[in-house]
């Protein structure tokens, strides 16, 4: 598309998120919208399940997004998007569709849809903005949550571990697979800009913070952002034509350029961790968690190499 | 060039997309439903449709396709049966509450436990408050003729609204006989080019179902409605234009059956009504002056039509193939309601009949004539509905 962008600099100044939209304040989902339909461009349609993003867009007749958007049932993000990509196909027109969803409407709920897409090779961008849980109806787990964190539903903590998305797209067979962080603008826009490029189902999940569900203040936001990757509790990653890559500083991470922060640095500041960290038990079995995607991912990174032959 | 084929009625109505030309279908495989969908992924792979075929991996992402392609201002179709519309059933209302002219064909089919895969109507009964048209089609040709007639009546900017076909489960779905088929140019002259209400268009962005207050949602709801009545007005004009394009009406909203000397009327919808009129005609051979009345349109109800044919007769006989449990055939509360609404006092009598794709036949219709008119001689009321082919 010839659109290039290496430094802040470089962010396309118009925005397609508008002022009043209803966001908490410090939301990650509203930044990283923000960020995804400046990539996009007007030429983007959106389609969008029950979510954050279904209520944070305005009450009828007003709207805070300037691209035609489609709320759709809960469970049809993916479906929706690939009836409307075809809609256009048959009309010649060329467009971005794009399915924005939840983790909710992403991991549980919407996965079939997602999953089928997916394996039909459908040319949609699916972005699923993870913030760890029902956060519309009010903080409940869900398949995303991770271990330890509290929710409503999980008032002792979630005891079981998070569903890996990003390797269930990658044995699904999509296109591109990318993990993105706002608090990582440039990682962000660069792989946007790449599934921008291609064709056929790309799947990218963002890091998506939440002050009034993760209990923490949202002046944080950004900085909690960087902690998750800094301490490896978020892996920057994409994988593309059959090579996985760190990216970023999960790059350096993984080339041992740098070393992982400690964990309890990421989960102090967050009220939903307050029973991993008065429990030093649950600490090792989270720490061990995070050691054991590590060693996934290493795994991942060195069968899909550049390097692997044929 | 048109012609006669000896098809079954799920062909007739992939013949009747292909006639529509129908430019997107979604669609999962559902028995009876499902060689409806095969014959049109043969279509459009061998080119005779140019459309795209969508094989989803569930009928709610099958609606939700359709849905999403529809929006963008292409003509779109899938088809289901019993378990896939119920489990489609959130997408079947969002797409109505979207104003988005889909037409679906639903071979109707029992609902489990016990697994069955017959006919009975409460698959699309449970869906009469969806915000769709519904048209219950008794033989082949009138499947075929209503896929056609369908978008030209859904499509229309004062409607705007999807419509069901629901047809019998293998009476109909499997059933060879002959249709007359129109091929997409001559139908072009009955059926116009697709021109949507609204649709997706980046040139002119908005939000589309974005959270309403009380303040707001109340009139989405009376637009809905709005454009029922106005399919009402328009639907018997379709069918007489269609007439004019093709030489075959099917009676509009209701088709009457000798009912002019009739002093009493059996109603029924779908291949029951073709039943109803053999035994008609048996019972006039014995002197008996009774009437049908085949109920073609379900949503929005022909109450008007339904109560003038009822109207001084000496009693009605309504055949229902669901029950609503707990009370009676929703045919039966339907009509039941209209004479009332209207002042009529016609006695009804309620049988339900055929569940599960049990078979009916004219000479128990026959019967249930005469026990009914038995009762009304005999009986004040008020009728409770009477399980006629019930095995004790």
């Amino acid at each position: 598309m010839g659109k290039e962008i290496k430094t802040v600099k470089d962010i396309p100044l118009q925005e397609l998120l508008l002022p009043g939209h209803v966001a908490c304040a410090g939301c990650g989902m509203a930044i990283s919208v923000r960020h995804v339909l400046k990539i996009l461009g007007g030429n983007t349609v959106v389609t969008v399940p029950a979510c954050c993003l279904s209520v944070i867009q305005g009450l009828f007749p007003k709207t805070a997004v300037a691209v035609p958007l489609k709320n759709v049932p809960f469970a049809s993000a993916a479906a929706v998007a690939s009836g409307l990509k075809a809609g256009f196909r048959l009309q010649g027109k060329e467009l971005n569709v794009v399915a924005i969803a939840g983790d909710g409407g992403t991991y549980d709920i919407g996965l079939q849809a997602l999953s089928g897409a997916v394996e039909r090779g459908e040319d949609i961008i699916y972005f699923c903005y993870d913030n760890q849980a029902y956060m519309n109806t009010g903080i409940q787990r869900s398949g995303a949550t991770p271990y330890g964190a509290w929710t409503t539903t999980t008032p002792k903590g979630k005891k079981e571990r998070r569903k890996d998305l990003g390797l269930m797209m990658i044995a699904n067979g999509a296109t591109y697979v990318a993990t993105v962080n706002p608090s990582f603008p440039m990682d962000f826009y660069g792989k946007f800009l790449k599934a921008e490029e291609k064709k056929g189902p790309r799947v990218l999940i963002g890091y998506s913070v939440c002050p009034p569900g993760w209990r923490y203040t949202p002046e944080l936001s950004i900085e909690l952002g960087k902690l998750a990757v800094q301490t490896g509790a978020w892996i920057l990653w994409e994988f593309e034509e059959g090579v996985f890559r760190f990216t970023g500083y999960s790059k350096r991470l993984a080339e041992g350029k740098a070393k992982r922060k400690p964990i309890e640095l990421y989960l102090e500041p967050q009220g939903r961790f307050r029973n991993v960290l008065r429990d030093p038990e649950k600490l090792k079995a989270l720490k061990r968690g995070i050691n054991e995607r590590w060693r996934v991912y290493r795994k991942i990174a060195e069968v899909y190499s550049s390097s692997t032959p044929g | 060039m048109s012609g006669t084929i000896i098809i079954t009625g799920n062909h007739a109505v992939s013949y009747g997309a292909w006639s529509s030309r129908v430019r997107f279908v979604a669609a999962y495989p559902i028995t009876p439903q499902t060689t409806i969908v095969e014959m049109l992924s043969d279509f459009v792979n061998t080119g005779k449709m140019k459309a795209e075929f969508m094989t989803v991996e569930s009928e709610h992402s099958a609606a939700a396709a359709v849905m999403g392609a529809e929006s963008t201002g292409v003509r779109s179709f899938t088809a289901t049966s019993s378990h896939g519309l119920l489990y489609m059933s959130e997408v079947v209302h969002w797409i109505a509450r979207s104003r988005l002219p889909v037409v679906m064909v639903v071979v109707n089919r029992a609902i489990a436990p016990p697994w069955s895969i017959w006919t009975e109507l409460l698959d699309t009964m449970t869906h009469r408050d969806a915000g769709w048209i519904q048209v219950y089609v008794s033989n082949n040709q009138e499947a075929y003729d209503m896929v056609i007639q369908s978008y030209r009546l859904s499509e229309m900017k004062r409607v705007s609204m999807p419509t069901m076909i629901c047809m019998d489960g293998f009476i109909l779905s499997h059933t060879f006989a002959p249709v007359t088929v129109h091929t997409p140019e001559e139908t072009d002259e009955f059926l116009p080019s697709y021109s949507p209400l609204w649709k997706i268009d980046p040139e002119n962005p908005f939000s589309l179902g974005n959270m309403a207050t009380p303040d707001y949602y109340y009139e989405f709801s009376y637009l809905m409605h709005e454009a029922h009545e106005n399919a009402k007005k328009l639907f018997n004009n379709v069918d007489k234009e269609f007439e004019r394009f093709s030489g075959r009406s099917h009676g509009g909203k209701v088709h009457g059956y000798m009912l002019d000397d009739s002093e009493s009327v059996i109603l029924a919808m779908g291949t029951l009504s073709e039943e109803v009129m053999v035994a008609i005609d048996n019972l006039r051979k014995r002197g008996e002056k009774v009437g049908a009345l085949k109920v073609r349109l379900f949503r929005p109800f022909p109450a008007e039509e339904i109560s003038k044919a009822l109207e001084d007769k000496e009693f009605a006989l309504i055949l229902d193939r669901s029950l609503s449990y707990g009370y009676e055939g929703q045919l039966a509360t339907e009509t039941k309601a209209a004479l009332h609404t209207s002042g009529i006092e016609t006695p009804v009598i309620n049988m339900i009949t055929g569940l599960g794709g049990r078979d009916v036949t004219y000479k128990e219709i026959e019967k249930f004539h005469g026990l009914a008119k038995k009762k009304v001689s005999s009986e004040k009321g008020p009728f409770k509905p009477i399980f006629i082919q019930l095995k004790r």
